[in-house]
Parts: structure tokens; C-alpha cells; sequence
């Protein structure tokens, strides 16, 4: 079966000459996570714009569902893949139901099919259709603006989902109740999943494979377990960030 | 002589220098619209067009406007079409920088997610960018016409007609009437077209 995603020796460079990712290959297959984990700057968004070509690479390939992404137009690349950012970007002049609908729209879907899919996704992510479809974004809390954000990517039934960050703007709370859903959405959907994020926790509970990058470079890629016991350095920076450590006592 | 006994004379002229003066606003505005919108939208794709689109519309904006009806006049002759041109420079600045800021305004996370969605950039245009735009477009279009009812007096000084012609005609005889004859319709015409165009900037701005 082919894989869901596949990178082979991706590499950006800056007209400047400045290396943001260099040599970078996995395999994401259906039903996986990749979790790209490393500190800011270390090339984990860049890798993911690389792979839907809001940038183009210099170096390298990327098949999406066995397809060159190189040889697609960039926009018909995209609708192949969902893509999820912190920010989530929900059109505010449009219902939640017109922002889930967008792709299955320009793609021409019939609008009965459109408003099916619009339902089922709103249930899939936890939220009552019959209440949301017709508010607008700034009616919604974060969370749900995220959860809608979700929906939206999945709407026109990927095999690939890209997330950046997808919780890092959201209270505790409500990112710890997204996460637990997450987990156990990532399982039902059995699309291929990279997922970058800075928080090892999060990484740790999300990640089917751990990929850890340091200054452009996938410096470990390997399972959770893998990634606790290992001694690379950048690893136990990170396993020991993760730790707090005993509480301090007055 | 008060200036109702005068328009009730002069009435058929009167409905007939309104009707130039409409005209020659109308022509003018449509036509900076036309011109204006795509080069703002043009100037949110080319980054190297922004400033010298933006200050030659700035330098048209600092001419006198009685000097750039001169101007015009070794081109195009005496007459209505000198003079919209004229107005048509005027009211391209607040058209074109509204719909640049306007646009450049839009939130950039919903561009991107737009983009990485697989919008083509005419869709990303057409639905998101436009209509979240298109309260300062509006806005802009609004400043356009309004300044352009009062420029519009000016034409009349090169035979364009309009309200200006009662104006003109009252400064040379000194006559008070006959220069509020032609500014009071000028000036409640601007208050119309404000009142109207804001009306639809608030029913076409998504908020």
C-alpha cells in the first residue's frame, strides 16, 4: 500500500544562501502521526509548508498519496491535503458551515452532498450541528473555533492532514480536552498525520513517531518509547523540559 | 432678489446645470472605480509597484485643481471632458490606497489558510479578500465622490457646466444670490451622496 506521505531529501534554501531544511526524509503512512518536535526556528513549520509548496523546495521530493507533488498544480496538491494552523483562519464573513463546506464548494460538490458532509464532520468533531452551522466564527470560544478549523480540513477527505500548532494558542484546559479527543480521532480517521508542535508532552501523547528536528536537520526519528530512552542531546533537553521536577518546599 | 423667487424663474436651467453637474460626478467615479480597484488589488500582488502608483497619485492630489483643469485643456479642449479627467485624477488616491489597505488589512492567518486550503488566488480574491475589503473600498469610493461634487463647481471656469456656472456667474457680478444659487445645490448634492453611500458601505461591510 502506498504510503499516505513520503519525503525523500527535502531540502529549502534562502535565495540569501541561508539552509532552513536540509535532507529531511519519512514516511507517514495511513492511520500514523508524525510528530515534528524542536524548538522554534528549527524548521518544523517550514518542513510543512515545504510539503503542500506554500513554499517551494530546493532540494528533494514529496509524494502525497504515492503522487509527485512537484509535477501537480500547487492548488489541486492542496486540496488533497488538509492543513490546520494555530491561528486557525476561519473566513469571519463566513457561517461555520460555509468555512467546513469551502473545499467540497470549490470542487463543485452538489449542495445537499456538501450540507451531509458539513454535518457529519461538526458531529465527528464534538460539536451539535443543529447549534453551530449558522453562527459565525467570532461567536465561537477557541476551542470550538479549532475544533471548526479541524472539520474544515477534513472536509473534502484527504489522505493527508498537516497541523501546525494546531492547540498552542488555547487555554490548558481546553487544550488537554482537545488533545484526549484528538487521540482518539487519529485512530478512526486513518489518514496519514504530521502534526508539529513544540510541547514534548503533547508530542509524546499524539505521536505515533517522534521526529525531532534541530537546526533544518531531522536530528531523531523514531516511537515515543524510542524517543524517552534515547541520549541524543536535543532529545534530553527535551525529555528533561518535559519534567518539572520536585516541587520546591518553603 | 432672494433665491427662491430666482429658481422658480430659472427652474428648467437650474434641473439642467444639476443634471451636468450629476454627470460629470457619475462619468468621473465610475471611471476612477474602474481603474482603481484592480490597480490597488494589482498593487497588493506586485510589492514594487506600491510606491510609485501611490505617489504619483499623491502628486495628482497636491495639484490646485483650477491648474490641472488648465492643464488638461492644450489636450483635451474646453469642455466636459477636460473636465472629467481632471476629476478622475482626484478620485483615484482614496480609491486605489483604500482598496490596497483595505485588502492588505485582511487578517494573514485567514489568508493562509485559504491558500493552504488550495484556493487559486481569484478565489482567494473573489471570496475572502473582496468582500472583507469592502467597507474601506466603500469608504474610499465615498471620500471620492464627495470631494469630486465640490471639484465639480471648478468646471464650469472651462465649459463644463454644472452648478459652478451659477457660481462663476455670481462672482463676476458680484451678486450674492447667484453664488449661493449654485453652491447650496452642490453642497446638499455632496451631503446626498454621502448619506447614500454610506448606507450601502454599511449594508455591503460583513460586520
Amino acid at each position: 500500500m502506498t504510503a499516505a506521505l513520503e519525503v525523500r531529501g527535502l531540502g529549502y534554501v534562502l535565495p540569501a544562501g541561508r539552509n532552513l531544511v536540509e535532507n529531511v526524509s519519512f514516511t507517514v503512512g495511513a492511520g500514523e502521526t508524525l510528530v515534528l518536535l524542536g524548538r522554534s526556528g528549527s524548521g518544523k513549520t517550514t518542513t510543512l509548508k515545504l510539503i503542500n509548496r506554500l513554499l517551494e523546495p530546493t532540494a528533494g521530493e514529496v509524494l502525497v498519496a504515492g503522487e509527485r507533488a512537484a509535477g501537480l498544480e500547487p492548488t489541486r496538491l492542496r486540496r488533497r491535503i488538509g492543513y490546520v494552523i494555530q491561528e486557525v483562519g476561519l473566513f469571519p464573513h463566513f457561517t461555520v458551515a460555509r468555512n467546513i463546506g469551502l473545499v467540497p464548494r470549490l470542487e463543485r460538490w452538489p449542495a445537499e452532498r456538501i450540507a451531509a458532509r458539513v454535518h457529519e464532520l461538526l458531529t465527528l468533531v464534538g460539536l451539535d450541528p443543529a447549534a453551530f452551522v449558522a453562527r459565525y466564527p467570532e461567536q465561537l470560544s477557541g476551542g470550538q473555533r479549532q475544533r471548526v478549523g479541524v472539520a474544515r480540513a477534513l472536509a473534502a477527505d484527504p489522505p493527508l492532514l498537516l497541523l501546525d500548532e494546531p492547540f498552542g494558542a488555547l487555554d490548558p484546559i481546553t487544550r488537554v480536552e482537545l488533545q484526549r479527543e484528538f487521540r482518539g480521532l487519529e485512530g478512526r480517521l486513518g489518514k496519514g498525520i504530521v502534526f508539529v508542535t513544540h510541547d514534548v508532552r503533547e508530542g509524546l501523547m499524539l505521536g505515533t513517531r517522534i521526529g525531532l528536528m534541530q537546526g533544518g536537520r531531522l536530528a531523531f526519528l523514531g516511537t515515543p518509547d524510542e524517543f524517552r530512552a534515547s541520549t541524543q542531546p536535543e532529545a534530553v533537553a527535551f525529555m528533561s523540559a518535559a519534567d518539572p521536577g520536585p516541587a520546591v518546599r518553603g | 432678489m432672494g433665491l427662491l423667487s430666482f429658481y422658480s424663474r430659472n427652474s428648467a436651467e437650474l434641473l439642467g446645470l444639476i443634471w451636468q453637474h450629476v454627470y460629470l460626478v457619475a462619468v468621473s467615479t465610475g471611471a476612477a472605480i474602474l481603474v482603481g480597484v484592480p490597480l490597488g488589488v494589482a498593487l497588493t500582488r506586485r510589492a514594487a509597484w506600491r510606491a510609485p502608483v501611490l505617489g504619483l497619485a499623491n502628486v495628482f492630489q497636491t495639484i490646485p485643481s483650477l491648474a490641472l483643469f488648465g492643464f488638461l485643456i492644450p489636450v483635451f479642449g474646453i469642455g466636459a471632458w477636460t473636465a472629467i479627467t481632471a476629476l478622475i485624477v482626484y478620485a483615484l488616491l482614496p480609491i486605489i490606497r483604500n482598496t490596497y489597505t483595505g485588502i492588505a488589512g485582511v487578517d494573514p492567518a485567514v489568508r493562509e489558510a485559504g491558500r493552504g486550503m488550495g484556493m487559486t488566488d481569484g478565489e482567494l480574491l473573489r471570496l475572502v479578500e473582496l468582500p472583507l475589503a469592502a467597507g474601506v473600498i466603500l469608504a474610499g469610493i465615498r471620500v471620492a465622490t464627495v470631494v469630486s461634487v465640490g471639484v465639480a463647481t471648478i468646471g464650469a471656469a472651462i465649459g463644463a457646466g454644472g452648478l459652478g456656472v451659477y457660481i462663476f456667474r455670481g462672482v463676476a457680478t458680484v451678486d450674492d444670490t447667484l453664488i449661493m444659487a449654485g453652491a447650496l445645490p452642490a453642497a446638499l448634492l455632496a451631503l446626498g451622496a454621502d448619506a447614500v453611500l454610506g448606507f450601502v458601505e454599511r449594508r455591503l461591510a460583513w460586520r
